[in-house]
C-alpha cells in the first residue's frame, strides 16, 4: 500500500516540481550564457565579476527584480494588465509536462519515467498551451494604454500569428513517419528507424527552426521589441516582478522551442546511432545529459543568431512567413505524403 | 487511464499558478511603495503624455489574423489525416488518400492565389 502511494503520488509530486523548475533553472544558465556568448562576438567582456566567470549574475538580477516596486500607472486596464504577465509564465512552465526530458531508468522493480504527462496527443496539446502566450502578449499591450506597448502588441501577435502556422506544417511531416502525436513515441520510432528525423526531412528541420526563432519574438525576428524603434515593446510599461515574468517567459519559450526541436528532430534522449552497435557504449551515459547536451546546443544556437543577423524590417518578416515559408511548407507535405503513398 | 494522464497536468497548472501568483504577491509585499504623480504617469518620450493611446490601428494586423484562421483549421484537418495516413496506406487506399487531400489542398491554394491577388498580404 505505502509503496504504490509512493509511486501513484509522491514521485509524481517530485517530478512536477522539478519540471516546473526546470525552465526557470535554464532561464538563469541562458540569461548568462547569453550576455556572455554575445558579449564575446561583439569583442566585449560581459558580466564577469559575480562568481566564477559571471555566473552568480543571473540569480543577483533576480534577487534584485523581487525587491523592486512594482508600479500600475494610471489609465490601465488592472484586471488584463496583472493577468497578462501570469499568463505568459504559466503557458510556458505547462508546456513542459509533455516533454520527455530523459527515457525510462529502471530503479529496483520500479520504472522511472522522466516525464510528467504521456498523451496520446502530447504534440498537439505542447502547441496549444505555448500559443496560450499570444493573449498574454496582447492583453499586456492593450491593458497598458500606451503607444509603444499597443503596436508592440500588434506586431507580436501577427508575427506568433504567421508563424504559427509553418511551425504546424512542418511538424506534421513527422508525423507520417511516427504515426502518433505522443511525444514518447516519436522518440522510440526514431530509435526504431536508426536515423534521426532531423536528417531523414531537414527541409521540415530548417523550416521548424525558421518559425520557432520567429515565434519566440528572437533576433533576427525581434521587431516586437525592437529597442530603437518601440522602447521595449509590449512590456514597455511593465515593472518589477512582472517584467521579470516577461523576460522569463522569453527565454522559457526558448527552452521550450530548442526541446521540442531536439526531441521531435534530433532523437530526444537517444545518443547519436542509438542502433549501432560499435557504439553502444553511448547507452551507458543517461538519457537525461543526452537531452541536456542536445538542448544546449539549440539554444547557444539562438544567440549565434542572435550575434549574427541583422533585423529584419515588418514588411520582410511577414512576406517571408507568408509567400515563402507557408508555401514551401505545404508543399513538403506534399512531397512526403507522395513518397510515402509508394515506400 | 485518464487520471493517470491528466491527474498529473492537474498538479502542473496548479503548481504553475501558484508559483506565479506566489511570487507577485509576495514581492508585492516586500518591495517598496512611494507615491509621486508623475511616476504614474504613462511611457513617453520626452514630451508629456497626451490622448488615449487606444486609437485606430492598420487593418492589415486584422486581416493577417483572419487568413491565419483559415490556415489554422485547414491545420486542424490535416493533423488526423497525417496520423491515419499509413493505416490507409496499408489497405492498398495511398494514392485515394493523397489525392482527396490534395484537392482540399488545392481549393486552399485557390484561396491563397486570391488573397495574394488581392493585395492582402502587402505591407509598405
Amino acid at each position: 500500500m505505502s509503496n504504490s502511494l509512493a509511486a501513484d503520488l509522491i514521485i509524481p509530486i517530485i517530478k512536477i516540481i522539478i519540471v516546473g523548475l526546470f525552465p526557470l533553472i535554464m532561464v538563469m544558465v541562458m540569461v548568462w550564457l547569453e550576455r556572455r556568448v554575445v558579449a564575446f562576438i561583439q569583442l566585449r567582456l560581459g558580466p564577469n565579476r559575480v562568481g566564477f566567470q559571471g555566473i552568480l549574475q543571473p540569480i543577483v538580477d533576480a534577487i534584485k527584480l523581487f525587491f523592486k516596486e512594482d508600479i500600475t500607472h494610471t489609465g490601465v486596464d488592472k484586471v488584463l494588465f496583472n493577468i497578462s504577465p501570469v499568463l505568459v509564465l504559466f503557458s510556458s512552465i505547462l508546456a513542459f509536462c509533455f516533454i520527455p526530458l530523459g527515457g525510462t531508468m529502471q530503479i529496483g522493480t520500479y520504472n522511472l519515467n522522466f516525464w510528467v504527462a504521456e498523451s496520446p496527443v502530447g504534440l498537439l496539446l505542447i502547441i496549444g498551451i505555448s500559443s496560450i502566450s499570444v493573449f498574454g502578449v496582447i492583453f499586456g499591450g492593450w491593458s497598458s494604454n500606451s503607444k509603444y506597448p499597443l503596436l508592440g502588441a500588434l506586431r507580436s501577435v501577427v508575427q506568433i500569428l504567421s508563424y504559427e502556422i509553418p511551425v504546424a506544417f512542418s511538424v506534421l511531416s513527422i508525423i507520417f513517419f511516427s504515426q502518433s502525436m505522443n511525444m514518447i513515441d516519436i522518440v522510440n520510432r526514431q530509435k526504431d528507424a536508426g536515423i534521426w528525423y532531423g536528417f531523414m526531412l531537414p527541409v521540415s528541420f530548417v523550416i521548424f527552426w525558421i518559425s520557432v526563432v520567429a515565434e519566440t519574438n528572437r533576433a533576427p525576428f525581434d521587431l516586437p521589441e525592437a529597442e530603437s524603434e518601440l522602447v521595449a515593446g509590449f512590456h514597455t510599461e511593465y515593472s518589477g516582478i512582472k517584467f521579470a515574468y516577461f523576460y522569463m517567459a522569453e527565454y522559457a519559450h526558448m527552452v521550450l522551442a530548442s526541446s521540442l526541436a531536439v526531441v521531435l528532430f534530433f532523437g530526444g534522449w537517444l545518443p547519436p546511432f542509438p542502433n549501432v552497435a560499435a557504439l553502444s557504449f553511448l547507452h551507458v551515459i543517461p538519457g537525461f545529459v543526452w537531452y541536456l547536451l542536445k538542448i544546449m546546443f539549440f539554444l547557444y544556437l539562438f544567440i549565434w543568431i542572435r550575434g549574427t543577423f541583422p533585423r529584419y524590417r515588418f514588411d520582410e518578416l511577414v512576406r517571408l512567413a507568408w509567400k515563402w515559408l507557408i508555401p514551401l511548407s505545404l508543399l513538403n507535405i506534399l512531397v512526403i505524403a507522395f513518397v510515402r503513398s509508394f515506400a | 487511464m485518464f487520471i493517470h494522464t491528466f491527474g498529473p497536468v492537474a498538479i502542473q497548472i496548479a503548481f504553475a499558478i501558484g508559483m506565479a501568483l506566489f511570487l507577485l504577491i509576495f514581492t508585492n509585499a516586500i518591495g517598496p511603495k512611494k507615491y509621486n504623480p508623475v511616476k504614474f504617469d504613462t511611457y513617453e518620450c520626452g514630451v508629456s503624455y497626451f490622448n488615449d493611446a487606444r486609437g485606430m490601428f492598420n487593418v492589415k494586423f486584422y486581416l493577417i489574423a483572419v487568413i491565419f484562421i483559415l490556415f489554422d483549421i485547414e491545420a486542424v484537418f490535416i493533423i488526423p489525416w497525417s496520423v491515419i495516413f499509413m493505416e490507409f496506406k496499408k489497405l492498398g487506399l495511398g494514392l485515394f488518400i493523397l489525392g482527396e487531400m490534395a484537392v482540399f489542398l488545392g481549393v486552399l491554394v485557390l484561396a491563397y492565389i486570391y488573397i495574394i491577388k488581392k493585395g492582402a498580404l502587402k505591407w509598405d
